[in-house]
């Protein structure tokens, strides 16, 4: 009854109906992998949540001061406030240390998340015309959510964080002619310099995260405006989208993923430690960890620091330290290829139509091949992080490992890109229905291209049929026989106040299919026929009624606008 | 076929109601837990055990109990048409029509061009204050001021006899501890199995080089005494310390500038001047 009440308050107000019930009637595509996306939006509601209480107790300074706290290895010892303050909230602020590992697993689970959905909109080709602009703002969110990382588990001013700033300090000094400067003028001074910590925390918790809740709001108005793209399949085509509605369907899905992923983020920070600052010490410039790995998300630059050769060279007596390569270049170009993929592509095939439908990734070779050789190269460049780790545990010398993951950092990708390029060239030309089912044949096909042609069936002998419900309302619904049982029934998300409006927007969805009269679904019918109900009873009736009368004055209400 | 599907539906609505439940008591086992400062790991079970009570519910509720596809929405196209998007174009460029306007609008894009420009100038100010450049600031440490005795890292000023060969004793500056670019070792060596002289004077067997990797920048800490070889943890490189402090494996190009050090007549021991280069990684307009 309370929501009821503020549903008519707000719209007695706002006049809420038409727009709202628009809304509510969106329609979502079905698919998992539309819920990447989602989990990266969930996450940094998350981590928003968890950084605000951790920004409560974080001192954001490298002032000394003596440690008093309950972590006794330090008591007495003279640290900085950021570190200090980091210690204190692990173990001297009730759930302090819950809060701080769920934020820094939340961290994790966002980038993981948003590289998952990169992939999906990559490999299936969602970022073809129209959605190269949702493409930019999405790399754009990738390129603040690394940097926000990176700032996040540095500003401890730990020893482990404290030399991959270090490290990152060297490559922005590495950049020719500017070097120097930039690395001066983002850090404060020679490093360490005492303005780093404070310049790293205005950043994480105000300029980064409200530029990413900016974007974010831009990324789901293109999304709501542009409409989701779909899979290919019966009843879809480039003028519709076929699915779920907002309400109830998606919102109750969405609400639950969202508990999930707050549910995984505190499983995680709850059960499973991460960056026990205590443990590494206070960041001292002459002292570093071993072995020593970063987050996740940046190894692939560690690996490459590691990989690439010694290979300092001069111009006109001015140096170019060899870090500049795998530091600067590599980050720069893999950031360029990104954003420049969609009109790249777009360029070499020519094809610069609109998009609703999406590509299978077989669809497109020559676009997997290079999906398959760039998540190898930068995957051997994240193993290449953990070199160390791997020489200790295999017993072999880093030197020779380096050797191999350089020969596996280029071979691996080729050989990667090459397979996939072929698979999928044979799962497009022939009839395998999965790769499981290719066959040596369709392997032959596919090095030729020499394709299996459709079914040529044409089009199917679909109709659309549209009906009036409640005596008022007009709805409409696709329908296309399958074969089996049971037809291919899409119904119109939304009731129209006329017949030749419900029968406008069939046609905008399925250009060309016959539209005829139908009749309403059988829960529908006015209630004329009470022997035919399934479910009787008083209370069924009066529930009935009350949304005859609610559909009734919603018309109404649309009509004497 | 109907009672079995509403036995179906009954089920989904006791499994609901059963995870909401379940994420109301998580929620209090949190709070009671946080009262009773609890364990990180209790606190953090009941909080995911509350979480995951909604999401089960929801999830239930959005699969078994509401209807899910069967739905099509009509997709209106991406752009206007023609004429439309023509007459938006015109309507935006309506001000700026005509020569003067053009002109105007020219004007405009200098002027606001031109603040642009010069709120880029206090960008300086991010150097902190007025600090000189880094072209100066990076030459040069604090050893450069000649005669500082080497002091361990507690501030103890370290004598000649203490140096062995066991191992390196990392030192900085007096009145300098802790200071990023100054962190060097000292060890002792035989000077008879040295292919190269070392780039800075050393007191009889006695060397001290930047403790700075230069590739990175990462404290090169780890000594081999055998093979007088210095490894850095972070990207493994290695420097031979027989050879002047040589790369020979690893990404670094260059070797450890040395530290010329000398013996006080109390037999402590001091640095002479800077290092040999530059310490850490290498930029631009380094000599």
């Amino acid at each position: 009854m309370i929501v009821r009440r503020l549903v008519r308050l707000l719209d007695s107000r706002l006049r809420l109906s038409a727009p709202v019930r628009r809304a509510m009637a969106k329609v979502f595509p079905d698919h998992w992998t539309f819920m990447f996306g989602e989990i990266a939006l969930y996450s940094f509601v998350a981590l928003v949540l968890t950084g605000t209480f951790l920004a409560l107790f974080f001192e954001p300074s490298t002032t000394d001061r003596v440690y008093h706290g309950s972590y006794q290895p330090l008591h007495g010892k003279t640290i900085s406030a950021a570190y200090a303050s980091t210690v204190e909230l692990s173990f001297d602020v009730r759930a302090g240390l819950l809060v701080r590992q769920a934020h820094h697993w939340a961290a994790l689970v966002f980038i993981g998340a948003i590289l998952l959905h990169l992939a999906r909109i990559f490999f299936t080709g969602a970022f073809r015309k129209p959605r190269e602009i949702n493409w930019l703002v999405g790399v754009t969110m990738l390129t603040l959510a690394l940097l926000n990382g990176f700032t996040g588990y540095s500003m401890p001013d730990d020893l482990l964080s404290g030399t991959g700033l270090r490290i990152a300090y060297s490559v922005v000094e590495s950049i020719p002619l500017l070097g120097g400067w930039l690395a001066f003028l983002l850090f404060g001074g020679e490093f360490p310099a005492d303005q780093t910590v404070p310049r790293m925390f205005f950043a994480h918790v105000f300029l980064v995260p409200a530029a990413l809740a900016g974007l974010i709001t831009l990324h789901m108005l293109i999304l709501v405006r542009q409409k989701h793209s779909q899979f290919p399949a019966p009843g879809r085509n480039e003028h519709n989208v076929v699915g779920s509605r907002l309400w109830p369907s998606y919102t109750l899905r969405t609400l639950a993923l969202f508990a999930a992923v707050l549910a995984v983020t505190f499983a995680l920070g709850g059960l499973f430690q991460i960056n026990p600052v205590w443990i590494y010490g206070p960041y001292d410039p002459a002292r570093a960890t071993s072995p020593a790995q970063p987050d996740w998300y940046v190894a692939w630059e560690e690996g490459a620091l590691r990989l690439f050769p010694a290979a300092d060279f001069r111009i006109f007596g001015y140096l170019v330290p060899s870090p500049f390569f795998p530091g600067v270049v590599l980050g720069a170009l893999t950031f360029l290829a990104l954003y420049a993929w969609p009109f790249l592509e777009a360029r070499v095939t020519g094809e610069r139509t609109a998009h609703q439908l999406l590509d299978r990734p077989r669809d497109h070779p020559a676009r997997l091949g290079v999906g398959v050789a760039a998540l190898l190269f930068y995957s051997v460049l994240v193993g290449a992080a953990a070199d160390d780790v791997f020489a200790r545990l295999l017993r072999v010398p880093v030197t020779s490992l380096v050797w191999t993951f350089r020969f596996l950092a280029l071979g691996l990708p080729l050989a990667g890109g090459m397979l996939a390029y072929y698979l999928a060239r044979a799962l497009r030309a022939g009839s395998a229905p999965e790769f499981a089912e290719l066959t040596r044949a369709d392997l032959h096909r596919g090095a030729k291209d020499d394709r299996v042609p459709g079914d040529g069936d044409g089009p199917p002998a679909a109709r659309i049929e549209v009906w009036q419900e409640f005596g008022l309302v007009w709805r409409w619904r696709y329908v296309e026989p399958t074969g089996g049982a049971k037809d291919l029934e899409l119904t119109s998300n939304i009731d129209y106040p006329s017949e030749q409006e419900a029968a406008k927007a069939a046609r905008a969805a399925y250009p060309g299919v016959p539209i005829g009269p139908g009749r309403p679904p059988p829960g529908l019918e006015l209630p004329a026929a009470p022997a035919t109900r399934r479910l009787g009873g008083p209370l069924a009736r009066v529930f009935r009624l009350a949304a005859w009368l609610v559909v009734l004055r919603a018309v109404r209400r649309s009509r004497s606008r | 076929m109907n009672g079995h599907r509403r036995r179906h539906i009954r089920r989904a609505e006791l499994a609901a109601a059963g995870a909401f439940l379940l994420a109301a008591l998580g929620a209090v086992g949190f709070a009671v837990g946080y009262a009773f400062g609890a364990q990180t790991q209790l606190e953090g079970v009941a909080l995911a055990v509350a979480f995951a009570g909604i999401a089960a519910g929801l999830g239930i509720w959005a699969r078994r109990l509401v209807p899910a596809g069967g739905h099509v929405e009509e997709h209106g196209g991406f752009a206007s048409p023609e004429l439309a998007a023509e007459a938006l174009a015109d309507r935006v460029t309506e001000p700026g029509r005509g020569w003067r306007r053009g002109v105007l609008v020219r004007l405009l894009g200098l002027a606001v061009g031109s603040i642009g420009l010069a709120l880029l100038f206090p960008l300086r100010s991010l150097i902190a204050p007025r600090l000189p450049g880094p072209t100066h600031t990076l030459r040069h440490t604090p050893w450069r001021s000649g005669g500082l005795r080497l002091v361990d890292t507690t501030g103890r000023p370290v004598r000649a006899d203490e140096v062995t060969g066991n191992d390196i004793v990392v030192v900085y500056p007096e009145g300098h501890v802790g200071a990023g670019d100054a962190p060097a070792f000292v060890v002792r060596l035989d000077p008879s199995r040295f292919s190269a002289r070392p780039p800075a004077a050393g007191v009889g067997g006695i060397v001290a080089y930047s403790l700075l990797c230069t590739h990175a920048g990462c404290a090169v800490g780890l000594y081999e005494q055998g093979t007088g070889q210095m490894f850095c943890p972070c990207h493994q490189s290695v420097f031979d310390l027989l050879a002047g402090a040589r790369p020979v494996a690893g990404p670094a190009s260059r070797p450890l500038p040395g530290l010329p050090i000398t013996v006080d007549s109390s037999g402590f021991l001091r640095a002479t001047g800077d290092f040999s280069s530059p310490p850490g990684p290498g930029y631009w307009s380094r000599p």
